[in-house]
Protein backbone atom coordinates (compact mmCIF):
# COMPACT_ATOMS: atom_id res chain seq x y z
CA UNK A 1 0.00 0.00 0.00
CA UNK A 2 1.30 3.76 -0.63
CA UNK A 3 0.49 6.28 1.43
CA UNK A 4 0.87 10.27 0.77
CA UNK A 5 1.11 11.95 3.56
CA UNK A 6 0.12 15.70 2.51
CA UNK A 7 -0.79 19.20 4.15
CA UNK A 8 -1.45 22.03 1.47
CA UNK A 9 0.12 24.42 4.86
CA UNK A 10 3.99 24.08 5.11
CA UNK A 11 5.38 23.08 8.62
CA UNK A 12 2.12 21.17 10.18
CA UNK A 13 4.31 18.12 10.52
CA UNK A 14 3.90 15.83 8.12
CA UNK A 15 7.46 14.85 8.27
CA UNK A 16 7.55 14.14 11.85
CA UNK A 17 3.67 12.42 11.06
CA UNK A 18 5.11 10.04 8.09
CA UNK A 19 8.40 9.31 9.80
CA UNK A 20 6.50 7.94 12.73
CA UNK A 21 3.99 5.75 10.28
CA UNK A 22 7.34 4.27 9.03
CA UNK A 23 8.43 3.30 12.51
CA UNK A 24 5.12 1.67 13.09
CA UNK A 25 4.80 -0.37 10.02
CA UNK A 26 8.79 -1.82 10.99
CA UNK A 27 9.37 -2.53 7.76
CA UNK A 28 9.01 0.05 4.79
CA UNK A 29 10.27 2.28 1.86
CA UNK A 30 10.42 5.65 3.37
CA UNK A 31 9.83 8.30 0.51
CA UNK A 32 10.42 12.14 0.81
CA UNK A 33 8.83 13.73 -1.89
CA UNK A 34 9.66 16.91 -0.75
CA UNK A 35 12.62 17.61 -2.96
CA UNK A 36 12.71 21.40 -2.10
CA UNK A 37 13.29 20.56 1.90
CA UNK A 38 14.09 16.74 2.31
CA UNK A 39 13.88 16.45 6.25
CA UNK A 40 13.27 12.35 6.83
CA UNK A 41 16.60 11.63 6.05
CA UNK A 42 17.70 13.83 9.28
CA UNK A 43 15.63 11.30 11.53
CA UNK A 44 16.61 7.80 9.50
CA UNK A 45 20.13 8.84 8.65
CA UNK A 46 19.96 5.93 5.75
CA UNK A 47 23.47 4.91 4.39
CA UNK A 48 23.53 5.35 1.33
CA UNK A 49 23.89 2.58 -1.38
CA UNK A 50 23.39 4.19 -4.94
CA UNK A 51 23.37 7.89 -6.21
CA UNK A 52 21.76 9.27 -9.67
CA UNK A 53 21.61 12.25 -11.57
CA UNK A 54 18.15 13.81 -12.57
CA UNK A 55 18.34 16.34 -15.19
CA UNK A 56 15.85 18.56 -14.08
CA UNK A 57 15.67 20.80 -17.70
CA UNK A 58 18.12 22.82 -20.07
CA UNK A 59 18.99 26.39 -20.77
CA UNK A 60 19.23 28.21 -23.86
CA UNK A 61 23.52 29.12 -24.39
CA UNK A 62 23.88 32.07 -27.09
CA UNK A 63 27.08 31.93 -29.19
CA UNK A 64 28.28 35.31 -29.43
CA UNK A 65 30.66 34.84 -32.18
CA UNK A 66 27.92 33.29 -34.24
CA UNK A 67 25.10 35.35 -33.31
CA UNK A 68 23.84 38.00 -35.87
CA UNK A 69 21.78 40.02 -33.55
CA UNK A 70 18.89 38.99 -35.85
CA UNK A 71 16.23 39.53 -32.92
CA UNK A 72 14.28 36.44 -33.78
CA UNK A 73 14.69 34.03 -30.60
CA UNK A 74 13.43 37.24 -28.88
CA UNK A 75 10.53 37.70 -30.34
CA UNK A 76 9.26 34.09 -30.25
CA UNK A 77 10.23 33.61 -26.78
CA UNK A 78 6.98 33.32 -24.94
CA UNK A 79 9.00 33.16 -21.45
CA UNK A 80 10.46 36.63 -21.94
CA UNK A 81 13.85 35.15 -20.95
CA UNK A 82 15.75 36.81 -23.83
CA UNK A 83 16.70 40.23 -24.38
CA UNK A 84 19.15 42.55 -25.74
CA UNK A 85 21.76 44.05 -23.98
CA UNK A 86 24.24 46.46 -25.28
CA UNK A 87 23.65 44.96 -28.96
CA UNK A 88 24.19 41.29 -27.46
CA UNK A 89 21.76 38.97 -26.97
CA UNK A 90 21.26 37.48 -23.16
CA UNK A 91 19.19 34.63 -22.21
CA UNK A 92 18.21 35.14 -18.21
CA UNK A 93 18.40 31.50 -17.20
CA UNK A 94 15.98 31.95 -14.28
CA UNK A 95 13.19 32.75 -16.51
CA UNK A 96 14.53 30.06 -19.03
CA UNK A 97 12.33 27.18 -19.27
CA UNK A 98 14.70 25.31 -21.81
CA UNK A 99 11.69 24.77 -24.25
CA UNK A 100 14.22 24.83 -26.69
CA UNK A 101 12.41 26.78 -29.80
CA UNK A 102 15.02 29.11 -29.84
CA UNK A 103 17.84 26.94 -30.49
CA UNK A 104 15.44 25.18 -32.90
CA UNK A 105 14.45 28.69 -35.25
CA UNK A 106 17.78 30.17 -34.76
CA UNK A 107 19.10 31.06 -38.45
CA UNK A 108 22.43 30.48 -37.81
CA UNK A 109 22.70 27.63 -34.79
CA UNK A 110 23.85 29.93 -32.59
CA UNK A 111 21.79 28.65 -29.87
CA UNK A 112 22.58 25.05 -27.94
CA UNK A 113 20.29 24.15 -25.23
CA UNK A 114 22.59 22.44 -21.52
CA UNK A 115 21.09 20.08 -19.40
CA UNK A 116 20.53 20.80 -15.78
CA UNK A 117 21.87 17.87 -14.01
CA UNK A 118 22.90 19.23 -10.90
CA UNK A 119 19.95 17.40 -8.75
CA UNK A 120 20.45 14.21 -7.14
CA UNK A 121 18.37 11.45 -6.29
CA UNK A 122 19.56 8.73 -3.43
CA UNK A 123 18.49 5.48 -2.47
CA UNK A 124 19.69 4.09 0.88
CA UNK A 125 18.98 1.58 3.79
CA UNK A 126 17.72 2.40 7.28
CA UNK A 127 16.72 0.93 10.18
CA UNK A 128 13.38 -0.06 8.91
CA UNK A 129 13.87 -0.96 5.49
CA UNK A 130 14.59 1.25 2.67
CA UNK A 131 14.42 5.09 1.62
CA UNK A 132 14.53 7.11 -1.43
CA UNK A 133 14.85 10.68 -1.67
CA UNK A 134 15.71 13.65 -3.87
CA UNK A 135 17.62 16.80 -3.62
CA UNK A 136 16.29 19.33 -6.15
CA UNK A 137 19.90 21.88 -6.81
CA UNK A 138 18.75 24.96 -5.23
CA UNK A 139 16.68 26.90 -7.92
CA UNK A 140 16.21 24.09 -10.79
CA UNK A 141 12.60 23.17 -11.43
CA UNK A 142 10.72 20.57 -12.36
CA UNK A 143 9.93 19.01 -8.67
CA UNK A 144 6.83 17.47 -10.38
CA UNK A 145 9.03 15.50 -12.69
CA UNK A 146 11.41 14.31 -9.90
CA UNK A 147 9.05 13.42 -7.43
CA UNK A 148 7.44 10.83 -10.54
CA UNK A 149 11.11 9.77 -11.02
CA UNK A 150 11.64 9.05 -7.17
CA UNK A 151 8.35 7.08 -6.79
CA UNK A 152 9.15 5.15 -9.88
CA UNK A 153 12.56 4.20 -7.99
CA UNK A 154 10.40 3.48 -4.82
CA UNK A 155 7.96 1.21 -6.74
CA UNK A 156 10.70 -1.02 -8.45
CA UNK A 157 12.14 -1.72 -5.14
CA UNK A 158 9.22 -2.65 -3.55
CA UNK A 159 8.85 -5.12 -6.09
CA UNK A 160 12.43 -6.59 -6.18
CA UNK A 161 12.62 -6.79 -2.55
CA UNK A 162 9.02 -7.56 -1.24
CA UNK A 163 8.34 -4.41 0.60
CA UNK A 164 4.30 -4.23 1.11
CA UNK A 165 4.28 -0.59 1.97
CA UNK A 166 5.32 2.64 0.43
CA UNK A 167 4.94 5.90 2.72
CA UNK A 168 5.53 9.06 0.87
CA UNK A 169 6.35 12.41 2.90
CA UNK A 170 4.95 14.70 0.47
CA UNK A 171 5.41 18.89 0.10
CA UNK A 172 3.38 21.46 1.02
CA UNK A 173 1.46 23.34 -1.50
CA UNK A 174 -1.17 22.01 -3.88
CA UNK A 175 0.80 22.85 -7.11
CA UNK A 176 3.03 20.45 -9.44
CA UNK A 177 5.06 18.29 -6.37
CA UNK A 178 2.06 17.66 -4.70
CA UNK A 179 0.12 16.35 -7.48
CA UNK A 180 2.82 14.04 -8.70
CA UNK A 181 2.73 12.52 -4.89
CA UNK A 182 -1.14 11.98 -4.98
CA UNK A 183 -1.11 10.63 -8.70
CA UNK A 184 -1.84 6.41 -8.22
CA UNK A 185 -1.19 6.74 -4.34
CA UNK A 186 -3.55 4.73 -2.71
CA UNK A 187 -4.58 6.52 0.24
CA UNK A 188 -3.76 10.18 1.17
CA UNK A 189 -3.33 11.46 4.78
CA UNK A 190 -3.69 15.57 5.44
CA UNK A 191 -2.39 16.99 7.98
CA UNK A 192 -3.42 20.09 9.31
CA UNK A 193 -3.30 22.75 12.25
CA UNK A 194 -6.35 24.39 13.64
CA UNK A 195 -5.45 28.35 12.42
CA UNK A 196 -7.59 30.00 9.84
CA UNK A 197 -4.55 29.53 7.10
CA UNK A 198 -4.18 25.22 8.36
CA UNK A 199 -8.19 25.53 7.62
CA UNK A 200 -8.34 27.71 4.37
CA UNK A 201 -4.94 25.68 2.59
CA UNK A 202 -6.54 22.31 4.06
CA UNK A 203 -9.69 22.94 2.23
CA UNK A 204 -7.62 23.69 -1.17
CA UNK A 205 -5.48 20.37 -0.89
CA UNK A 206 -8.68 17.93 -0.26
CA UNK A 207 -10.44 19.62 -3.56
CA UNK A 208 -7.18 18.75 -5.52
CA UNK A 209 -6.49 14.94 -3.65
CA UNK A 210 -10.10 14.09 -4.78
CA UNK A 211 -8.95 14.15 -8.16
CA UNK A 212 -6.67 11.16 -7.48
CA UNK A 213 -7.59 9.12 -4.40
CA UNK A 214 -10.77 8.43 -2.55
CA UNK A 215 -9.63 7.35 0.77
CA UNK A 216 -8.32 10.35 2.20
CA UNK A 217 -8.02 11.10 5.81
CA UNK A 218 -7.58 14.23 8.27
CA UNK A 219 -4.95 14.44 11.40
CA UNK A 220 -5.41 17.66 13.19
CA UNK A 221 -1.78 18.24 14.78
CA UNK A 222 -1.30 20.52 17.83
CA UNK A 223 -4.91 20.48 17.85
CA UNK A 224 -5.29 22.12 21.77
CA UNK A 225 -3.54 25.41 20.02
CA UNK A 226 -6.89 26.33 19.13
CA UNK A 227 -9.67 24.26 20.06
CA UNK A 228 -12.37 25.51 18.94
CA UNK A 229 -10.45 26.07 15.31
CA UNK A 230 -10.23 22.40 15.61
CA UNK A 231 -13.78 22.17 15.85
CA UNK A 232 -14.38 23.78 12.84
CA UNK A 233 -11.76 21.83 10.93
CA UNK A 234 -14.03 19.05 12.61
CA UNK A 235 -17.50 20.15 11.13
CA UNK A 236 -15.63 21.00 7.75
CA UNK A 237 -14.69 17.22 7.64
CA UNK A 238 -17.72 15.94 8.68
CA UNK A 239 -19.83 17.88 5.90
CA UNK A 240 -17.16 16.29 3.24
CA UNK A 241 -17.18 12.90 4.89
CA UNK A 242 -13.67 12.95 5.48
CA UNK A 243 -12.91 11.13 8.54
CA UNK A 244 -10.56 12.49 10.78
CA UNK A 245 -8.40 9.84 11.96
CA UNK A 246 -6.60 11.97 15.19
CA UNK A 247 -5.90 14.65 16.75
CA UNK A 248 -2.29 15.41 18.46
CA UNK A 249 -1.84 17.76 20.98
CA UNK A 250 0.92 20.05 20.90
CA UNK A 251 3.87 18.29 22.65
CA UNK A 252 7.17 19.87 22.89
CA UNK A 253 8.74 15.80 22.87
CA UNK A 254 7.78 15.68 19.08
CA UNK A 255 11.03 18.57 18.84
CA UNK A 256 13.18 16.89 21.27
CA UNK A 257 12.90 13.42 19.52
CA UNK A 258 13.68 15.20 15.99
CA UNK A 259 16.53 16.77 18.22
CA UNK A 260 17.74 13.35 18.94
CA UNK A 261 17.61 12.09 15.19
CA UNK A 262 14.71 9.55 16.19
CA UNK A 263 10.37 9.58 15.88
CA UNK A 264 8.19 10.15 18.66
CA UNK A 265 7.03 6.15 18.22
CA UNK A 266 10.92 5.69 18.90
CA UNK A 267 11.40 8.25 21.73
CA UNK A 268 7.98 8.63 23.82
CA UNK A 269 6.01 5.28 23.09
CA UNK A 270 3.53 5.99 25.69
CA UNK A 271 2.89 9.85 25.15
CA UNK A 272 -0.77 11.19 23.63
CA UNK A 273 1.25 11.26 20.47
CA UNK A 274 2.60 8.08 19.92
CA UNK A 275 -0.45 6.34 21.26
CA UNK A 276 -3.32 8.77 19.24
CA UNK A 277 -0.66 7.48 15.80
CA UNK A 278 -1.05 4.15 16.91
CA UNK A 279 -4.41 4.29 16.69
CA UNK A 280 -4.14 6.22 13.38
CA UNK A 281 -2.08 3.02 12.09
CA UNK A 282 -4.71 0.69 12.96
CA UNK A 283 -7.30 2.41 10.69
CA UNK A 284 -5.01 3.21 7.64
CA UNK A 285 -3.30 0.31 7.39
CA UNK A 286 -5.21 -2.65 8.53
CA UNK A 287 -8.76 -1.23 7.31
CA UNK B 1 12.64 48.80 -1.59
CA UNK B 2 11.51 45.25 -2.38
CA UNK B 3 11.68 43.22 0.58
CA UNK B 4 10.56 38.96 0.25
CA UNK B 5 10.03 36.95 3.47
CA UNK B 6 11.07 33.78 2.60
CA UNK B 7 12.13 30.37 4.13
CA UNK B 8 13.32 26.57 2.94
CA UNK B 9 10.70 25.09 5.37
CA UNK B 10 7.27 25.89 5.05
CA UNK B 11 5.05 26.86 8.60
CA UNK B 12 8.34 28.80 10.21
CA UNK B 13 6.18 31.89 10.11
CA UNK B 14 6.43 33.79 6.92
CA UNK B 15 3.35 35.14 6.56
CA UNK B 16 3.63 35.89 10.14
CA UNK B 17 6.34 38.35 9.83
CA UNK B 18 5.33 39.75 6.38
CA UNK B 19 2.15 40.45 7.72
CA UNK B 20 2.96 42.30 11.20
CA UNK B 21 5.59 43.95 9.05
CA UNK B 22 3.36 45.46 6.50
CA UNK B 23 1.22 46.99 9.22
CA UNK B 24 4.34 48.77 11.19
CA UNK B 25 5.57 50.12 7.84
CA UNK B 26 2.08 51.78 7.86
CA UNK B 27 2.23 52.47 11.01
CA UNK B 28 5.73 54.19 10.33
CA UNK B 29 4.30 56.42 8.24
CA UNK B 30 5.50 54.37 5.08
CA UNK B 31 4.21 53.61 1.78
CA UNK B 32 4.09 49.77 0.85
CA UNK B 33 2.10 46.64 -0.27
CA UNK B 34 1.90 43.54 0.77
CA UNK B 35 1.96 40.70 -2.42
CA UNK B 36 0.95 37.26 -0.78
CA UNK B 37 3.08 34.76 -3.47
CA UNK B 38 2.38 31.45 -1.63
CA UNK B 39 -0.05 30.96 -4.51
CA UNK B 40 -0.95 27.74 -3.54
CA UNK B 41 -1.96 28.58 -0.17
CA UNK B 42 -2.41 32.60 0.15
CA UNK B 43 -3.03 33.55 3.57
CA UNK B 44 -2.17 36.98 4.29
CA UNK B 45 -5.66 38.46 4.04
CA UNK B 46 -6.30 36.46 6.83
CA UNK B 47 -5.19 39.22 9.02
CA UNK B 48 -6.48 42.52 7.52
CA UNK B 49 -9.84 44.21 7.16
CA UNK B 50 -9.66 45.46 3.47
CA UNK B 51 -11.96 45.94 0.46
CA UNK B 52 -11.09 44.80 -2.94
CA UNK B 53 -10.52 47.17 -5.61
CA UNK B 54 -9.88 44.81 -8.74
CA UNK B 55 -9.48 40.85 -9.78
CA UNK B 56 -7.63 40.03 -12.45
CA UNK B 57 -7.49 36.51 -14.22
CA UNK B 58 -4.08 34.96 -15.00
CA UNK B 59 -4.31 33.53 -18.28
CA UNK B 60 -1.33 31.05 -19.98
CA UNK B 61 -0.48 30.14 -23.47
CA UNK B 62 -2.48 26.98 -24.28
CA UNK B 63 -2.46 25.90 -28.33
CA UNK B 64 -5.55 25.21 -29.96
CA UNK B 65 -5.69 22.20 -32.27
CA UNK B 66 -8.12 22.94 -35.61
CA UNK B 67 -8.08 18.92 -36.56
CA UNK B 68 -9.40 20.17 -39.99
CA UNK B 69 -6.34 21.54 -41.13
CA UNK B 70 -4.16 19.33 -39.40
CA UNK B 71 -2.45 16.40 -41.35
CA UNK B 72 -0.76 14.24 -38.46
CA UNK B 73 2.53 15.03 -39.47
CA UNK B 74 4.00 15.06 -36.26
CA UNK B 75 5.92 18.25 -35.95
CA UNK B 76 4.45 20.01 -33.65
CA UNK B 77 5.32 17.05 -31.15
CA UNK B 78 8.74 16.71 -32.25
CA UNK B 79 9.21 20.22 -31.12
CA UNK B 80 7.29 19.72 -27.97
CA UNK B 81 10.34 19.13 -25.61
CA UNK B 82 7.63 18.31 -22.79
CA UNK B 83 6.06 15.77 -24.64
CA UNK B 84 2.94 17.26 -24.10
CA UNK B 85 1.18 16.41 -27.31
CA UNK B 86 0.26 12.76 -28.06
CA UNK B 87 0.61 11.81 -31.79
CA UNK B 88 -0.96 8.19 -33.52
CA UNK B 89 -0.49 9.67 -37.28
CA UNK B 90 -1.99 6.60 -38.70
CA UNK B 91 -5.12 6.59 -36.81
CA UNK B 92 -5.56 10.40 -36.95
CA UNK B 93 -5.18 10.82 -33.38
CA UNK B 94 -3.89 13.81 -31.41
CA UNK B 95 -4.40 14.82 -27.98
CA UNK B 96 -2.69 17.87 -26.17
CA UNK B 97 -1.40 16.95 -22.50
CA UNK B 98 -2.37 20.25 -21.13
CA UNK B 99 -0.41 19.61 -17.61
CA UNK B 100 2.68 19.13 -19.48
CA UNK B 101 2.05 22.03 -21.55
CA UNK B 102 4.32 25.20 -20.55
CA UNK B 103 2.85 27.45 -23.62
CA UNK B 104 5.94 27.76 -25.32
CA UNK B 105 4.36 28.36 -28.68
CA UNK B 106 6.87 25.75 -30.42
CA UNK B 107 4.27 23.57 -31.97
CA UNK B 108 2.41 26.66 -33.22
CA UNK B 109 5.82 27.62 -35.42
CA UNK B 110 6.48 23.89 -36.19
CA UNK B 111 2.71 23.79 -37.92
CA UNK B 112 3.13 24.13 -41.30
CA UNK B 113 -0.40 24.05 -42.11
CA UNK B 114 -2.09 26.89 -40.10
CA UNK B 115 -3.69 23.89 -37.37
CA UNK B 116 -2.36 25.56 -34.62
CA UNK B 117 -4.26 28.56 -32.57
CA UNK B 118 -3.33 30.59 -29.95
CA UNK B 119 -5.71 30.33 -27.38
CA UNK B 120 -5.51 30.80 -23.70
CA UNK B 121 -6.70 29.46 -20.52
CA UNK B 122 -6.86 30.35 -17.02
CA UNK B 123 -4.63 29.26 -13.80
CA UNK B 124 -4.98 31.92 -11.57
CA UNK B 125 -6.58 35.39 -10.45
CA UNK B 126 -4.61 38.37 -8.62
CA UNK B 127 -6.35 40.09 -6.51
CA UNK B 128 -5.71 43.52 -5.35
CA UNK B 129 -7.26 44.74 -1.82
CA UNK B 130 -6.67 48.52 -0.60
CA UNK B 131 -6.62 49.99 2.87
CA UNK B 132 -6.94 53.40 4.20
CA UNK B 133 -5.87 51.79 7.68
CA UNK B 134 -3.22 55.17 8.14
CA UNK B 135 -2.21 58.25 6.73
CA UNK B 136 -0.51 56.48 3.45
CA UNK B 137 -2.66 54.12 1.45
CA UNK B 138 -1.64 50.59 1.91
CA UNK B 139 -2.83 47.76 -0.82
CA UNK B 140 -2.54 44.31 -0.52
CA UNK B 141 -2.08 42.02 -3.25
CA UNK B 142 -3.55 38.23 -3.36
CA UNK B 143 -2.10 35.94 -6.00
CA UNK B 144 -4.26 32.34 -6.27
CA UNK B 145 -3.50 29.25 -8.24
CA UNK B 146 -6.79 27.51 -9.39
CA UNK B 147 -7.10 24.10 -8.02
CA UNK B 148 -5.55 21.78 -10.09
CA UNK B 149 -3.43 23.91 -11.75
CA UNK B 150 0.26 22.76 -11.77
CA UNK B 151 2.33 25.42 -11.88
CA UNK B 152 2.61 28.50 -10.02
CA UNK B 153 4.78 30.49 -11.10
CA UNK B 154 2.85 32.39 -13.82
CA UNK B 155 0.28 33.89 -11.03
CA UNK B 156 3.67 34.22 -8.81
CA UNK B 157 5.01 36.77 -11.87
CA UNK B 158 1.36 38.66 -12.43
CA UNK B 159 0.78 39.38 -8.73
CA UNK B 160 4.42 40.96 -8.69
CA UNK B 161 3.48 42.98 -11.61
CA UNK B 162 0.88 44.08 -9.79
CA UNK B 163 2.55 45.19 -6.70
CA UNK B 164 5.16 47.21 -8.76
CA UNK B 165 2.53 48.55 -10.71
CA UNK B 166 1.33 50.23 -7.16
CA UNK B 167 4.35 52.32 -6.94
CA UNK B 168 4.56 52.01 -3.34
CA UNK B 169 7.97 52.64 -1.86
CA UNK B 170 8.33 49.65 -0.50
CA UNK B 171 6.89 46.24 -1.62
CA UNK B 172 7.19 42.97 1.03
CA UNK B 173 6.50 40.10 -1.11
CA UNK B 174 5.50 36.75 1.30
CA UNK B 175 7.28 34.05 -0.75
CA UNK B 176 6.06 30.30 -0.98
CA UNK B 177 8.20 27.63 0.69
CA UNK B 178 10.84 25.79 -0.71
CA UNK B 179 13.71 26.97 -2.79
CA UNK B 180 12.71 25.79 -6.35
CA UNK B 181 11.22 28.02 -9.11
CA UNK B 182 8.55 29.79 -7.39
CA UNK B 183 10.83 30.76 -4.60
CA UNK B 184 12.97 31.85 -7.22
CA UNK B 185 10.38 34.11 -8.81
CA UNK B 186 9.53 35.72 -5.57
CA UNK B 187 12.94 36.80 -4.59
CA UNK B 188 14.42 37.33 -8.27
CA UNK B 189 13.91 41.04 -8.30
CA UNK B 190 14.30 41.80 -4.55
CA UNK B 191 16.95 44.24 -3.35
CA UNK B 192 16.68 41.89 0.33
CA UNK B 193 15.45 39.02 1.31
CA UNK B 194 14.67 37.82 5.28
CA UNK B 195 14.66 33.98 5.91
CA UNK B 196 12.31 33.11 8.88
CA UNK B 197 13.30 29.61 10.26
CA UNK B 198 12.66 27.54 13.76
CA UNK B 199 15.59 26.26 15.43
CA UNK B 200 15.58 22.16 15.12
CA UNK B 201 16.75 20.28 12.86
CA UNK B 202 14.32 20.54 10.05
CA UNK B 203 14.63 24.18 9.92
CA UNK B 204 18.08 24.46 10.10
CA UNK B 205 18.38 21.73 7.13
CA UNK B 206 16.08 23.89 5.16
CA UNK B 207 17.64 27.11 6.26
CA UNK B 208 21.29 25.75 4.62
CA UNK B 209 19.13 24.94 1.44
CA UNK B 210 17.72 28.64 1.23
CA UNK B 211 21.17 30.27 2.07
CA UNK B 212 22.79 28.30 -0.50
CA UNK B 213 20.41 29.32 -3.30
CA UNK B 214 20.21 33.50 -2.14
CA UNK B 215 24.25 32.75 -2.22
CA UNK B 216 23.92 31.19 -5.60
CA UNK B 217 21.50 34.33 -6.92
CA UNK B 218 24.14 37.00 -5.23
CA UNK B 219 21.07 38.23 -2.57
CA UNK B 220 21.84 40.42 0.42
CA UNK B 221 19.32 38.60 3.56
CA UNK B 222 19.35 38.17 7.06
CA UNK B 223 17.39 35.99 8.97
CA UNK B 224 14.57 35.67 11.75
CA UNK B 225 14.05 32.63 14.10
CA UNK B 226 10.70 31.96 15.22
CA UNK B 227 9.71 30.11 18.00
CA UNK B 228 12.95 30.46 20.14
CA UNK B 229 13.08 27.82 23.12
CA UNK B 230 12.00 25.09 20.82
CA UNK B 231 14.62 22.81 19.68
CA UNK B 232 18.51 23.22 19.75
CA UNK B 233 20.93 25.45 19.32
CA UNK B 234 22.32 25.12 16.09
CA UNK B 235 20.96 27.56 13.91
CA UNK B 236 22.79 29.61 16.24
CA UNK B 237 26.10 28.09 15.53
CA UNK B 238 25.65 28.08 12.28
CA UNK B 239 24.59 31.53 11.28
CA UNK B 240 28.02 32.62 13.61
CA UNK B 241 29.93 30.36 11.32
CA UNK B 242 28.41 31.86 8.40
CA UNK B 243 28.49 35.33 9.42
CA UNK B 244 24.85 35.78 8.66
CA UNK B 245 22.99 38.40 10.37
CA UNK B 246 20.37 37.72 12.79
CA UNK B 247 17.51 40.11 12.24
CA UNK B 248 15.03 39.17 15.25
CA UNK B 249 14.10 36.20 17.42
CA UNK B 250 10.49 35.60 18.18
CA UNK B 251 9.92 33.35 21.20
CA UNK B 252 7.43 30.34 21.27
CA UNK B 253 4.66 30.76 22.97
CA UNK B 254 1.39 29.41 22.57
CA UNK B 255 -0.30 32.64 22.66
CA UNK B 256 1.63 33.76 19.85
CA UNK B 257 0.03 30.61 17.76
CA UNK B 258 -3.51 31.30 19.12
CA UNK B 259 -2.97 35.29 18.14
CA UNK B 260 -1.46 33.53 14.73
CA UNK B 261 -4.30 30.80 14.05
CA UNK B 262 -7.78 33.37 14.62
CA UNK B 263 -5.66 36.39 11.72
CA UNK B 264 -4.83 38.34 14.41
CA UNK B 265 -1.57 40.37 14.30
CA UNK B 266 1.11 40.13 17.24
CA UNK B 267 2.22 44.13 16.71
CA UNK B 268 -2.21 45.19 17.73
CA UNK B 269 -2.70 42.47 20.25
CA UNK B 270 0.92 42.90 22.37
CA UNK B 271 2.21 46.61 22.54
CA UNK B 272 6.08 44.64 22.77
CA UNK B 273 5.51 43.14 19.81
CA UNK B 274 5.06 46.43 18.11
CA UNK B 275 8.01 48.22 19.74
CA UNK B 276 9.83 44.98 18.58
CA UNK B 277 8.60 45.25 14.81
CA UNK B 278 9.61 48.88 14.59
CA UNK B 279 13.11 48.01 15.14
CA UNK B 280 13.07 44.79 12.91
CA UNK B 281 11.94 47.00 10.20
CA UNK B 282 13.91 49.55 10.42
CA UNK B 283 16.83 46.96 10.96
CA UNK B 284 15.37 45.91 7.31
CA UNK B 285 15.34 48.88 5.51
CA UNK B 286 19.04 49.46 6.24
CA UNK B 287 20.36 46.23 5.49
CA UNK B 288 18.44 46.95 2.33
CA UNK B 289 19.37 49.95 1.63
CA UNK B 290 22.88 49.43 2.11
CA UNK B 291 22.94 46.49 -0.53
CA UNK B 292 20.97 48.82 -2.99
Amino acid sequence: MEIAVVSGKGGTGKSSISAALVSLTNHSIAVDCDVDAANMYLLFQPKIEKEFKFISGKYALIDQDKCIQCGKCKSLCRFDAISIHEGQIEVDTVLCEGCSLCSRICPVKAICMKPIDQSRMYIGSFRYGRMVYGRLFPGEENSGKFVSVIRQHAHRLAEEEGFPNIILDGPPGIGCPVISTLTGADKAVIVTEPSLSGLSDMKRVINVARNFIDSIYVIINKYDLNVEMSEKIKLYCLQSSIPVVAELPFDKRVVEAMVAGRTIIESYPDSLVATRLMEVYRIIFEA
Amino acid sequence: MKIAIASGKGGTGKTLVATNLFYTFQRMGLSVSLVDCDVEGPNALNFFQLHKVKVISVKEYCPKFDLQQCIYCGRCADYCDYNAIFIIPNQSQLHLLSHLCHGCGACAVACNNGAIEDSEIEVGIVSLFSTTMEREKAFLVEGRINEGEHSATPVIKAAINQGDSLNTDFLILDSPPGVSCPFIQTVAKTDYVVLVTEPTPFGLSDLRQAVETLKHLHKPFGVIINRVGLGNHDVYDYLEKEHIALLAEIPFDKKVAHLYSEGNLLVTSQPIMSKYFESISKKIIKNGNSSC
